[in-house]
């Protein structure tokens, strides 16, 4: 039993930083019809930058880490969205889509070439002992990764539900014609999603790698389940991609546990499909008018 | 009725039909200089030829899943791993004649593309791409896992190059005009597919489903039919693989490498009979000729299509077109 | 005379604004019924739950007696339920022929019929046909694209009538066209009607048309029906009169 809890604590942090990933690319998707097939070199990318910034210019870890991440932000959050998105938009969503596959190969083959094809390691922000807790030994990174996770995406609910931008925000996903007309500045706000989906790749990806390590091929996994997690939560809810997201993290780390380590990345894709078969709207989305 | 018009309706039939068997005669006359091109050139500028081949039999799958009816399938890698994997299996494990084993490899994919794409079209359109990824992931698995059947990381090493009615087909140049004859029967199925009822109603249902719709087309039954046909393509393709590498491993049918395949179809030119040709030539042909190192080679690869898809998503198809096209008004003009 | 088309108290909501709010009526053999009201009546959306392009809310529909509710509109047009669009829909990268040929090959026998057989489906002379008849003659091999305007709403109808459809529901013939080219079409439905006995439903703005054209009318006002008579009958209804001047 105690080891059951141990293990599903650890899933709920793992699935806790899908749903970041997922929240993001849900955002993104929403605002401009982006599906971001890059989305997991997006959670891979800035922590190798943070270690390639302290690598390059001999920096402490913390300015390191500020010139990382400010980098990022502006290359994938501001840039993507000026010089991908909005040139490619026009031919419609799947020349777009594509380009972000593109993307996802240049962001990898990058992180391989420019940095290192080996795994680095990537310090923890929390110390990593464990705690003992009614019997049960846990993991202090995990709950730290559960606290942050979820402080990251209450702020972000908060924002978007009480903050008068956050709002006009949400009017722009939800039908950005109706949006124009009623005078909000459609085009910042696309903007913002977007560098809102790079922030939330940024948390994911400081709480990931020091479990992980920084590698250049981990955004393969991290994408895949991001997707996962935003189709079995509804593709068009925060909330969804959260339930998603943890639903992912808890299967993927009972199954490695009990089930096997070998075939634990079959578990999610099972749950895929049988939520495609049985619920396509996913478990918190709501059904969509059929159209042909 | 004016002049003009009368002289425009009596020239466009003759020059629709002209057009037309141009593709035609392009294919058969490009098949006879491959037959002869590796002449002289050893054992490994052959095999690169052979693997160009090889590699547009699968983009050609792609395209029609893609350029032809809108489609995004991110597992024709996986499904040319089904290929190579179910033929190198059957003729190395079961002594099956490598002819039965492309057939079967080609009803394998075919099932298979069926089968995952009933669910995902069901639903709504960009499931498709996320069923394949999904499925993409998990045929790697089993091939990576499965070491009984499949020899794991460690791959099936040993597959023998089929015999034709008694000619073996062992040296690079003999099994090269071989890959060549199946790559032309593919072609011009796949030209013939196209101009059948079937190719309008694929193009119906990517330019405007719901007015195909309209018109009777069953839009899911047709989308569907072209993910399975273009992913039997793959396994065709898989099948021609196996033997001409004769060693294969699971890495070459990693979702990467289904990233890759859409690349060059998008490169190439979508929606083009030749664009596969050229995409797998930008794709595979080149960092081979140019010993380009190749994940920096890949960088280059998907910026340029990254470019072309901003300057012109038609790809290198479509800037020929249009090139093509500002000539012939430029001469026009001059006439 | 028999019904063609039968519509039982068809409701559609979109969240909370309801679309069409209880439209029951029904169309006899061989009859040209039109459709009019003002902007946002539900004109449009009536069409397309009738056709299967979104789903009522309530409510049935039926072809010949036949529950037709939810069926696919691919389905739909296979019984011989025909239709257009507001906006023009042709495809543009087709010749007028090929075009044609598109709109008439699935009622030809089986889908491998189709992929073995030849590759006109037999339909090159029903084509021509109809291009004559559209009077589109010197554009049979002219991408569909590239036509004007009205010769694009011209092929888009022809495209509608090519597999000999027993019901024609018409979504704005006249939006756009011109006043030689209105005289034309008209003269066409008129022809087809009478000598296919092809029955039609028209959704229309343009009243001239309409009531030149149609032998009944049907006026909807905010998802429900107004009025319902001849097109004499309509005209002089007072409450049709109050709800156009109104608007």
């Amino acid at each position: 039993m105690a080891e059951f809890i141990a293990y599903l604590i650890a899933g709920i942090a793992t699935g806790a930083i899908y749903a970041l990933a997922a929240i993001g690319f849900t955002l993104v998707w929403q605002t401009s019809q982006t599906i971001n097939f890059a989305q997991g070199e997006f959670v891979m990318l800035p922590a190798v930058l943070i270690l390639l910034a302290v690598k390059l210019f001999g920096l402490p870890l913390w300015a390191g880490g500020l010139i990382g991440i400010a980098v990022f932000l502006l290359i994938f959050g501001a840039g993507f969205k000026l010089v991908v998105v909005d040139p490619m938009i026009k031919h419609g969503v799947l020349p777009l889509a594509i380009a972000t596959m593109a993307l996802s190969i240049i962001m990898k083959e990058g992180a391989k070439d420019g940095f290192s094809a080996e795994a680095q390691s990537f310090p923890s922000l929390v110390p990593t002992d464990m705690v003992n807790l009614l019997g049960i030994s846990i993991s202090l990174q995990h709950l730290a990764i559960i606290v942050v996770a979820f402080a990251a995406i209450g702020l972000l609910q908060w924002f978007v539900g009480g903050t008068k931008l956050g709002r006009q925000m949400q009017a722009t996903a939800q039908n950005p014609t109706v949006a124009r007309i009623l005078g909000i500045p459609v085009e910042r706000m696309v903007l913002l999603t977007f560098l809102l989906n790079a922030a939330l790749a940024v948390v994911a990806s400081l709480l990931i790698s020091p479990i992980y390590l920084a590698k250049f091929s981990n955004g393969e996994t991290i994408g895949l389940f991001a997707f996962i997690a935003a189709i079995v939560g509804g593709f068009n809810q925060v909330r969804g991609a959260l339930v998603g997201g943890i639903l992912i993290g808890v299967a993927d780390s009972l199954a490695a546990a009990y089930i096997s380590t070998q075939y634990r990345l079959a578990v999610p894709l099972v749950l895929l499909v049988a939520i495609i078969l049985v619920k396509p709207e996913g478990l918190m989305g709501r059904k969509e008018e059929r159209r042909v | 009725m004016s002049a003009p018009a009368l002289q425009d309706a009596a020239a466009s039939p003759p020059r629709a039909a002209r057009r037309i068997d141009a593709a035609l005669v392009a294919l058969i006359l490009g098949a006879v200089i491959l037959w002869f091109a590796p002449v002289g050139m050893g054992r490994y500028g052959t095999y690169v030829l052979s693997l160009w081949l090889v590699m547009s039999i699968g983009v050609m799958g792609l395209n029609l899943t893609l350029g032809y009816a809108g489609q995004t399938s991110l597992a024709q890698a996986a499904f040319m791993g089904l290929g190579a994997y179910a033929t190198a299996i059957l003729t190395t494990k079961f002594g099956v004649s490598w002819y039965a084993a492309f057939g079967i490899s080609g009803l394998l994919t075919f099932a298979v593309g069926l089968l995952l794409g009933f669910p995902a079209l069901r639903v709504r359109t960009h499931y498709l791409a996320f069923v394949t990824l999904a499925f993409s992931t998990l045929v790697w698995l089993v091939l990576r896992n499965e070491q009984w059947l499949t020899g794991g990381t460690f791959g099936i090493s040993n597959i023998n190059r089929p015999e034709f009615f008694g000619i073996k087909l062992f040296g690079a140049l003999e099994f090269h005009r071989f890959v060549v004859v199946v790559t032309l029967i593919l072609s011009l199925a796949l030209w013939w597919l196209i101009r059948s009822p079937w190719g309008r109603a694929f193009t119906a249902l990517r330019e405007n489903p719901v007015r195909a719709a309209s018109l009777g087309i069953d839009t899911r039954a047709y989308t569907l039919l072209a993910f399975a046909i273009g992913s039997a393509y793959g396994g065709f393709a898989g099948a021609l693989y196996a033997p001409l590498v004769e060693f294969i491993d699971p890495s070459p049918f990693a979702l990467s490498q289904s990233f890759s395949l859409l690349l060059m179809v998008v490169a190439g030119g979508a929606g083009y009979l030749f664009g596969p040709f050229i995409g797998a030539l930008l794709g595979v042909v080149l960092p081979e000729w140019l010993r380009f190192a190749g994940s920096l080679y890949l960088i280059l690869f998907a910026a340029i299509v990254l470019a072309l898809l901003v300057v012109c998503p038609q790809g290198v198809s479509g800037l020929a077109e249009r090139g093509w096209n500002v000539l012939r008004r430029k001469s026009g003009g001059a006439r | 005379m028999s019904s063609v088309l039968e519509v039982h108290d068809l409701h559609k909501a979109f969240g909370g604004i309801k679309a069409v709010n209880g439209v029951s009526f029904s169309v006899n053999e061989g009859e040209i019924l039109g459709i009019i009201g003002p902007n946002g009546c539900g004109k449009s959306t009536l069409f397309n739950c009738i056709l299967g392009q979104l789903e009522p809310t309530q409510g049935a529909v039926k072809l010949d007696g036949r529950d037709v509710t939810n069926m696919r509109p691919s389905a739909l047009n296979r019984l011989g339920v025909s239709r257009t669009f507001q906006l023009l829909q042709v495809f543009p990268e087709l010749s007028v022929r090929e075009n044609l040929i598109l709109a008439g090959q699935e009622h030809q026998g089986s889908m491998l019929g189709r992929l073995f057989g030849a590759r006109d489906a037999g339909l090159s002379e029903k084509a021509e046909q109809m291009i004559g008849f559209f009077k589109l003659g010197h554009l049979t091999d002219a991408k569909a694209g590239g036509l004007s305007y009205g010769q694009q709403k011209l092929l888009d109808a022809a495209m509608a009538f090519m597999a000999g459809p027993r019901l024609v529901l018409l979504d704005e013939p006249a939006g756009g066209v011109n006043l030689t080219m209105l005289g034309d079409l008209k003269e066409r439905l008129r022809a087809i009607n009478a000598e296919q006995g092809a029955t039609f439903v028209v959704i229309e703005h343009n009243m001239d048309f309409v009531m030149s054209l149609c032998t009944r009318v049907i006026v909807l006002a905010e998802g429900r029906m107004l009025a319902e008579g001849t097109p004499a009958e309509v005209r002089a209804n007072p409450a049709v009169i109050e709800a156009y001047l109104g608007h």
